[in-house]
């Protein structure tokens, strides 16, 4: 038993997939991926993406790795434990930087990676996608557009002839198994 | 106003002649296609094991043995077994520390800064390089892990709550330094994950036998190659990129703050952390040399490791080896110009001391030997390159043994002064070092993508979209 999850089309080179997914944003889908061996430069204009959310989960993580480092000094050497080491105070933003410094930058990159991770919805091991007999030639020398049945506008034989008309090779319906 | 334009007015010669465009030579040599990167570079992992990577792991890890024999007898038998003694409680544990950590330091260089600089070359180096990095700072961590004398009670160095109820003293450079290096080692692991997770899909989506399939499958979770996940994966690197700048940068000056912040001549200095982050980029730049001209030939990658990348690794050792050499004459000036008898008696006796020998292996091998890379025809010798960047790699192990043992072993008073000689652990476990390094860059080698691909397919002609008209 199976469901249809979408049509694709193979592209051979950078130059038409970019010309392809402007006229598939065009046409007005919204449903609907472009599957690259590397990031094409400008792709993300053409599909109509914004700029990424990524950042925000740096920023993040910065100002909770830099309040975590002068909590955890100040809790330790000044709170918790006074200790009088070489006439210095017990809490200053000053002498401890290096150690807010280092947890800004450690937090800040775990938030730029999970952040990634999960504005990417990973990890996530299957994928209709990854039904399709050649997906892996799409991290090799092939360029792949994929319009999904979820979209209002899709419909079996005219989103079919659009991709071909587009220049699509091999336009084929990815079907996804279920049990 | 009339005689300014008139004087603005261009030669009527320069309209005629048009000067000769100016063009990189290309940095994927004979004009490969995609499939020919995928094919190359998978086939490093999928192909079968070769004999010599047998014979080069059998050999490092017998050498590796050594660091675990070294370490063993240390351990059972306490740290006097080193040569460190009073003044010279430092000895080699720091100089081996500071070594490793140094090398690491190129293959940050590479993947960040170069890629915030936009240097496109860096693409079929900076994963190669980024291994080295981490396994660098894993045999630099060995040393002060073992040097605090009761290992298993290093985990004090943590800020964890521990039966005594003290906590770490965070006035120490040496405290700051647990988080500098901890930080780095965490972060040069998450952006060199990160950077592979596209091309361990395509080893996933590539691969015939079951494990590789889980193996492969498991590390690049799930990713498969859409745009929107390339959006958020190109934001995360520059940013990554951006964070790793600072952070090398970052990492050297604490460790030169381990010297520099203690009242000791030659070493109480504000020269030293510019000073110790470019002489740990000449060192790690080195080492980069020394690994990757071995696999260019071995794997044949003359295309995609081509001599222009070589002509800027030798560069940079240069001009770091340059800015090495000025630091060693500044600390001198600064001694002389500083009128402290103190400062003025450590320099003479850094370089005609009783140290002496290590002193010029230091500057022959840091100051001299990389000018050579001035000259092309040098440039373009590959075994020549290769034993200069040997050099490299001895000259800067014998800058820290010079910063660090000179000092110590003539301090103020005379009745406190000592010599200081290794002993055979440690010489041992030194060595062993390198077998450890090597254990884990050939298995590197053999199971993860050695270049990636992703990177070196973005900056092929094939690549743009608009076809060179920009």
């Amino acid at each position: 038993m199976d469901i249809k999850y979408g049509i694709s089309a193979t592209f051979n080179s950078a130059k038409d997939i970019y010309e392809a997914a402007g006229k598939v944003r065009d046409k007005g889908f919204t449903s609907w991926e472009c599957y690259t061996p590397m990031p094409v430069h400008g792709l993300d204009g053409q599909m109509g993406y914004g700029r990424s959310k990524v950042p925000c989960f740096t920023l993040a993580g910065g100002i909770t790795g830099f309040f975590t480092g002068m909590l955890i000094v100040w809790f330790m050497n000044a709170f918790d434990y006074p200790l009088i080491v070489g006439g210095k105070p017990y809490f200053s933003p000053i002498y401890p930087f290096p150690v807010f410094y280092e947890l800004t930058i450690l937090f800040a990159a775990f938030g730029t990676l999970f952040g990634m991770f999960f504005l990417n919805r990973l990890p996530r091991h299957n994928h209709p996608v990854f039904e399709h007999k050649n997906f892996g030639r799409t991290g090799d020398d092939k360029f792949m557009i994929v319009i999904e049945v979820e979209d209002p506008l899709f419909d079996d034989e005219d989103t079919e002839s659009f991709l071909k008309d587009l220049g699509g090779k091999s336009v084929s319906i990815i079907r996804e198994p279920i049990e | 106003m009339a005689s300014v334009s008139e004087k603005t007015e261009q030669p009527a010669i320069l309209a005629k002649v048009k000067p000769a465009p100016w063009r990189d030579p290309p940095l994927v040599e004979n004009r490969r296609s995609f499939h020919w990167v995928t094919e190359k570079i998978c086939g490093i992992v999928e192909s079968k094991t070769p004999v010599w990577w047998w014979w080069c792991f059998i050999t490092a890890l017998c050498i590796a043995s050594f660091t675990g024999m070294g370490l063993i007898y240390l351990v059972s038998t306490g740290v006097g077994v080193w040569g460190n003694n009073n003044p010279v409680n430092w000895g080699w544990a720091i100089v081996n520390f500071v070594f490793w950590i140094g090398i690491g330091h190129a293959g940050t260089l590479i993947s960040a800064v170069l890629c915030l600089l936009k240097q496109k070359w860096r693409t079929s180096i900076n994963r190669a390089s980024e291994a080295m990095t981490v396994f660098a700072v894993l045999c630099a961590g060995i040393f002060p892990l073992f040097h605090v004398g009761r290992v298993w009670f290093a985990w004090w160095l943590f800020p964890i709550p521990n039966a005594n109820a003290i906590w770490p003293q965070f006035r120490s450079p040496l405290e700051w330094d647990v988080f500098a290096v901890s930080t780095y080692a965490t972060v040069s692991i998450l952006f060199w994950y990160m950077g592979m997770i596209p091309d361990l899909a395509v080893l996933r989506d590539r691969a015939k036998e079951t494990w590789r399939k889980y193996f492969y499958g498991v590390l690049s979770m799930g990713w498969r190659n859409a745009n929107n996940h390339w959006r958020n994966f190109e934001m995360a690197y520059l940013l990554l990129a951006g964070l790793s700048t600072p952070l090398v940068l970052s990492v050297h000056t604490i460790v030169s703050f381990d010297f520099a912040v203690a009242n000791l001549p030659g070493w109480h200095t504000t020269i030293f952390p510019p000073y110790f982050v470019a002489g740990a980029i000449f060192s790690g730049f080195g080492m980069v040399l020394t690994l990757l001209l071995p696999l260019r030939a071995i794997y044949g990658l003359h295309d995609l490791l081509t001599q222009r990348h070589i002509d800027n690794i030798c560069k940079i050792t240069l001009a770091t080896g340059s800015m090495v050499g000025y630091a060693y004459a500044m600390e001198f000036f600064i001694a002389w110009y500083g009128a402290n008898s103190y400062e003025g008696f450590a320099f003479i006796n850094r370089a005609f001391g009783n140290y002496w020998w290590s002193y010029w292996i230091m500057i022959s091998c840091n100051v001299i030997s990389p000018q050579l890379f001035w000259f092309k025809k040098i440039r373009e010798n590959i075994p020549l390159v290769w034993i200069i960047s040997i050099f490299v790699n001895i000259g800067m192990w014998f800058e820290r043994f010079v910063i660090a043992n000179t000092t110590l072993s003539r301090d103020f008073l005379p009745s406190s002064w000592g010599y200081y000689s290794p002993t055979v652990v440690d010489l041992f476990t030194f060595f062993g070092t390198f077998g450890f390094f090597s254990v884990l860059f050939l298995l590197f080698l053999r199971f993860l993508p050695l270049m990636p691909m992703a990177e070196v397919k973005m900056v092929m002609p094939q690549a743009d979209p608009h076809g060179g008209k920009h």
